[in-house]
């Protein structure tokens, strides 16, 4: 379990995220939502510790984040798989190395236990002869899950994935939702989802929260979020003509 | 001001890289990655550029010594004083700046900008540790060996083009180039190619890793990197002098 408590962030004197509290569950997929520009991202870097707070609180499992020292948090970090907007592949190693990666970092397992580790992630998103390929060498879809084979690869206790689905077509995103949420019942990690995709929301959001203009606006269920006649959520969530005419049918 | 801000977040960095490394045979692994990658893929350039310098120096050397009064064989003494003490280190470490310098900060920059260096954070990895430190061992430990294979081949091209010119014959060539040699001279440069490799290493790491933007900014650190690390070699060069021989 996240929790987070209080958290305020400002660059040059502008606030970004105005004191956000929250709970992110353990096996659930936690979603936070909101425009471009109402600071998920910025929050979503605050949490892992790209980026220092202004003041409040971070707790993993009880660990206050910000109150560790630089060894305390990596080894906190160690159990955080990330996937970022762009996949963040190393550009200079196949897919298969990529995953090996963090494997070899943190674990004394021999190269051919590496190798079935790898291939046994690569399996486990679907990915089947891509192992010596590059990451300029295969599509967007297959870098999305080639990061979500290295997230899962030292068996996170955390993932957080910020955007999993732009750049993709509706159907891929379909996919790589389905494997986060599935991911995320296999391990019962404490998964966290950063998305403008109502879709993805819809599909596998277990706890909703609505940023606007840096604060939390609104949480709720998945559910409650279609029946909420809160303005700026309804304007987010109906914000297309297909949106708001099955609304009105409903 | 802004200097101040520039150095301190250099000497963060610097700390930041010259800390633990994760797991030592990874780092041992990558400090050979990178002595193939900066140091084995310099060679060419090197040989191109040492064999032309001492070519030059050599014919240049001869058309000034014109007077009766200077002996012939100090055509292989200056070809051999000037590229120990300052075409080989200097000279090849400017090129190196800005070959091996733009390589680095285009690398790391552009790692930065993908947030492949976030990943790596994110990961519990020291990113600084990770990236700058196996180019900084691998640059110290292999630019000193380019260094006095450009002495090498500096003095044989002047050898060879010089005989080919018929400026200087065989013997007063060969006689200049063991004349009153001093080992101190081939110390000294290897010692400033040492600090050298340093800076070529550091000061372009050090614009990648702090890259902020897209494409552009990638390229504005990556010339920010070789000009202010061929600045500092030549600060540092003229210290060093001073220091060393003076």
């Amino acid at each position: 379990m996240i929790q987070i408590n209080n958290i305020s962030k400002s660059f040059s004197g502008r606030n970004v995220i105005d004191d956000i509290s929250f709970t992110f569950e353990t096996g659930k997929t936690n979603m936070i939502i909101g425009e471009s520009g109402s600071g998920k991202t910025t929050l979503l870097k605050c949490m892992v510790g790209l980026n220092d707070i202004d003041s409040g609180q971070i707790l993993y499992d009880g660990r206050s984040f910000t109150e560790l020292n630089f060894n305390e948090k990596k080894d906190v970090r160690k159990e955080i798989g990330m996937l970022f907007q762009g996949g963040a592949l190393f550009d200079s190693k196949t897919v298969e190395e990529n995953v090996v990666f963090p494997i070899s970092m943190f674990t004394d397992m021999s190269e051919s236990e590496r190798r079935d580790r790898a291939n046994f992630c690569l399996q486990r998103v679907n990915l089947h002869n891509a192992n010596n390929l590059y990451p300029s060498e295969i599509s967007g879809g297959m870098k999305k899950r080639v990061a979500i084979a290295r997230a899962i690869a030292v068996q996170p206790k955390y993932l957080f994935c910020d955007e999993p689905n732009s750049g993709l077509d509706p159907k891929t995103s379909i996919v790589i939702d389905n494997l986060i949420k599935e991911i995320t019942d296999e391990y019962h990690i404490t998964t966290v989802v950063i998305t403008h995709d109502m879709n993805s929301v819809i599909e596998i959001g277990d706890h909703i929260m609505f940023i606007y203009k840096g604060n939390k606006h609104w949480e709720g269920s998945k559910q409650e979020i279609l029946k909420t006649d809160d303005p700026e959520v309804c304007d987010f969530v109906y914000a297309t003509k297909f949106m708001r005419d099955l609304k009105s049918k409903f | 001001m802004r200097i101040f801000f520039h150095f301190g977040r250099y000497f963060i960095l610097m700390k930041r890289a010259f800390g633990k490394p994760e797991k030592f045979s990874i780092f041992i692994n990558r400090c050979f990655e990178e002595m193939n990658l900066l140091g084995v893929g310099s060679l060419g350039i090197v040989a191109i550029i040492s064999v032309f310098m001492g070519a030059v120096i050599t014919i240049q050397s001869a058309f000034n010594f014109e007077s009766p009064l200077i002996p012939l064989y100090a055509v292989g003494v200056a070809v051999r004083d000037s590229m120990i003490l300052e075409f080989s280190p200097a000279i090849v470490s400017l090129i190196l700046a800005g070959k091996v310098g733009s390589s680095i900060a285009s690398e790391i920059g552009t790692m930065r900008v993908s947030e492949q260096i976030d990943a790596l954070e994110i990961m519990g990895i020291n990113s600084a540790g990770y990236l700058v430190l196996p180019k900084i061992v691998a640059s110290v430990l292999f630019f000193p060996i380019l260094v006095i294979f450009s002495m090498f081949l500096g003095i044989l091209g002047g050898y060879v083009f010089g005989l080919m010119a018929g400026v200087v014959s065989n013997y007063e060539y060969i006689y200049g180039i063991t004349y009153e040699f001093r080992p101190y001279n081939v110390i000294y440069a290897l010692i400033k190619s040492g600090v050298f490799a340093f800076i070529i290493a550091s000061v372009p790491a050090y614009h990648g890793y702090y890259t902020s933007g897209g494409a552009l900014e990638v390229g504005r650190s990556s010339t920010k990197g070789v000009v202010y690390s061929s600045v500092l070699i030549l600060a540092f060069d003229l210290i060093l002098t001073q220091l060393l021989l003076v």
